[in-house]
């Protein structure tokens, strides 16, 4: 679903990716740890055509970036830290706007299901501006999901969340990569990732450091894993 | 550390003899000028500094173009280094102007449209310069000045036209194009000042520009080198 | 293969047309719930059309020269302090990457949010021109005088769009819009001046062809030249 081969990214003259290898199969759920400026963010950007690569190789889906952006625009799905929601729209209105820039037909029962399965159905009419974070959060994952993709990305979407709150998305989250999509999730919080993925990948100094699945780790953990990888 | 190249330093040499031979042709050389007299002699230096300021507008926006086109950053230090030198030159040319027009016009400014068009080409050069200032990203920095440049370069001829629709009371010296205008008259050995004005203050033009891309060069081989030392 | 329930992606893109009418929309919804950005551009006119009137001795005689000239300076500040405001709300909360992430054309976000930024303008002139003409008593309802205006405001969007998406991008942010657009926007500024003077001083229409010719050209340009580089200050 994923394919990067030997990606760059320069910003001026640092260099953020050095030549990062990294793929992803179809329906696996990759939780990409690694320090803070390592190039998680920059990374998830480059894969949610946001950012173009310096150099090296992209494909989603099934097509290349950046040429062919607005193919992996439709296949895809993107959460992050910012709610990229409009606080003075309803919860309606804002998945209303956002089925209608991906061209969703009669949203209508889409936008129902959706937010139902956030668990925010109740709270349809109200304005965001008066959500919680929590809330907001679990609305921006139903604004990911709304064109059905195939790929999403998460950047560190517990950012700012309580512990209910990160409880109720996590069940979010299992049920949106339940339905057989590729996931790839940044996060610096081991617990949760260790909860949610099947792949761990260790990205440190602008490359793929270590990477191991959630059956090869089952002997040792998470954290002693992580530890070591940054070592090496 | 690269040595200047020899090319660079022969320019510089030639540059300042232009310059000096330039100074002599339009201060001693060309005949005072019967209606306004020694200030006139102003007026090669304006012309000159004048000419390579718009020579310069006009390459940076074009180099903003390639760079959009090719995203090469050696475009962006041409850019930068366009609007740097054409910068001061404008500058020089409207003090220039000003000491002339104190005595032919009997007013430091008036708001006709050459010397309108100078200034808001000098305030749209200032926000070139701090719109880069507020940007980190030297790729982003590049990419936005193109698009400034380009926009300022489509802007300041419109400008020029529409205030000279209102009114004019600048003379025109080549082709004039309006007949009531107070047309400059020069005899054999004004033009030959003249035309020397121009070709030294752009000998003068390129060999600063290429000082400025070089410097740009030279800034960046020490961020990398910074680089290197911190990691 | 977690499940063999595979999504399926079947939703073709918008058009651009459907893409920049769902922006102008959304733009229009959420002010007219909020009315932030109009109140705040509407109380600034009224201001500024005050400030003028101490600063300037606004007598029967002054008017009629400078009415043009205080009604296009109130219009262009005002018109910036939309602009920024119009363009932050997408930058602070990532919206301008929800809008990015979309499978749409960049120009159908560049003419989504110049045609709202164009109605925000319109709407506050539409209220600043009848309380001028009664706080100063001259007739500003005039069909070709509204049409001057109209192209005067649809010049400063089409640039002053593009310039918001760049300074909201830096640090100075909304101190820096201004000293962008002024310059790049005074022949349009200088146009609707003359255009709108010589109407009030009751020239016949044939009169203000060439201010109007100059209106037209610099919307003509400058939607092309914003609409084409929109593109290079959006993308990373």
């Amino acid at each position: 679903m994923i394919i990067v081969k030997k990606l760059v990214k320069r910003f001026g003259l640092k260099v953020i990716l050095r030549g990062l290898d990294f793929s992803v199969q179809q329906g696996e759920f990759v939780a990409l740890l690694g320090p803070n400026g390592a190039g998680k963010t920059t990374f998830l950007r480059i894969l949610a055509s946001l950012s173009r690569p310096s150099l090296g190789q992209v494909q989603v889906a099934g097509h290349q970036l950046p040429d062919e952006a607005a193919q992996v625009r439709a296949k895809l799905g993107v959460v992050s830290h910012m709610p990229l929601l409009y606080p003075d729209l309803t919860a309606e209105e804002n998945m209303k706007f956002y089925a209608s820039m991906y061209g969703i037909a009669d949203p209508g029962p889409r936008i129902t299901e959706v937010l139902d399965m956030v668990g925010l159905e109740n709270r349809r009419k109200d304005l965001v501006r008066t959500f919680s974070r929590g809330m907001q959060q679990r609305l921006a994952i139903g604004r990911a999901v709304i064109h059905n993709p195939e790929v999403m990305l998460f950047d560190e979407p517990y950012t700012g969340l309580d512990q209910d709150a990160s409880e109720m998305l996590d069940e979010v989250l299992r049920s949106v990569a339940a339905e057989g999509r590729t996931v790839v999730m940044t996060s610096h919080d081991l617990a949760r990732a260790e909860d949610l993925a099947t792949r761990f990948d260790i990205l440190s100094r602008g490359v793929i450091a270590a990477c191991a699945t959630q059956k090869e780790l089952q002997n040792s953990n998470l954290l002693t894993f992580y530890k070591q990888a940054l070592v090496n | 550390m690269q040595p200047k190249p020899t090319a660079l330093k022969i320019l510089d040499v030639v540059s300042i003899i232009v310059l000096a031979i330039s100074t002599y042709l339009a201060l001693f050389f060309a005949p005072t000028e019967l209606v306004m007299g020694q200030v006139q002699r102003v007026f090669y230096f304006h012309i000159g500094t004048a000419w390579v300021g718009l020579l310069g507008f006009v390459l940076a926006a074009v180099s903003g173009v390639i760079y959009l086109v090719t995203k090469d950053m050696k475009w962006d230090r041409f850019e930068v280094a366009a609007v740097e030198v054409s910068t001061m030159f404008f500058f020089l040319t409207i003090v220039l102007g000003s000491i002339w027009a104190r005595p032919a016009w009997n007013t430091w400014w008036t708001w006709d449209p050459r010397l309108t068009t100078a200034a808001v080409t000098e305030l749209i050069y200032i926000a070139y310069f701090m719109l880069r200032q507020g940007i980190d990203d030297p790729e982003k920095r590049a990419r936005f000045g193109a698009v400034y440049t380009l926009l300022g370069g489509i802007s300041a001829p419109i400008t020029f036209m529409v205030i000279r629709l209102f009114r004019s009371i600048h003379p025109v010296v080549v082709g004039a194009a309006n007949a009531n205008q107070d047309k400059l008259s020069m005899t054999g050995d004004m033009k030959i000042a003249f035309f020397f004005a121009l070709f030294a203050f752009t000998i003068i033009f390129i060999d600063l520009i290429w000082h400025r891309v070089r410097l740009s060069g030279l800034e960046e081989k020490v961020e990398q080198l910074k680089l290197k030392v911190s990691m | 293969m977690v499940t063999n329930k595979q999504p399926v992606t079947r939703n073709a893109s918008p058009s651009l047309l459907k893409a920049t009418f769902a922006i102008v929309r959304k733009d229009l919804a959420a002010e007219l719930r909020s009315f932030e950005l109009i109140s705040a551009m509407l109380v600034f006119s009224l201001l500024v059309i005050i400030i003028f009137n101490f600063a300037l001795e606004l007598d029967v005689k002054v008017r009629q020269s400078v009415t043009a000239g205080v009604l296009w300076t109130t219009f262009a500040f005002a018109g910036t302090l939309g602009l920024n405001r119009s363009m932050s709300t997408e930058k602070d909360r990532g919206c301008m990457d929800g809008l990015l992430l979309a499978p749409v054309d960049r120009s159908a976000i560049y003419f989504g949010k110049a045609i709202s930024n164009l109605a925000f303008m319109l709407i506050v002139e539409a209220i600043v021109l009848p309380v001028y003409s009664i706080l100063y008593n001259v007739n500003l309802f005039r069909l070709d005088l509204i049409g001057v205006i109209l192209l005067g405001s649809i010049g400063y969007t089409a640039v002053g769009t593009l310039l918001s998406a760049m300074s909201v991008q830096t640090r100075t942010r909304e101190v820096l819009l201004p000293i962008l657009l002024f310059p790049v926007a005074i022949p349009v500024l200088l146009a609707s001046v003359k255009a709108s003077g010589s109407l009030l001083a009751g020239a016949e229409f044939s009169e203000i062809l060439t201010p109007l010719n100059i209106l037209i050209v610099y919307d003509i340009v400058f939607i092309s030249v914003a609409f084409m580089l929109f593109d290079h200050v959006v993308e990373e």
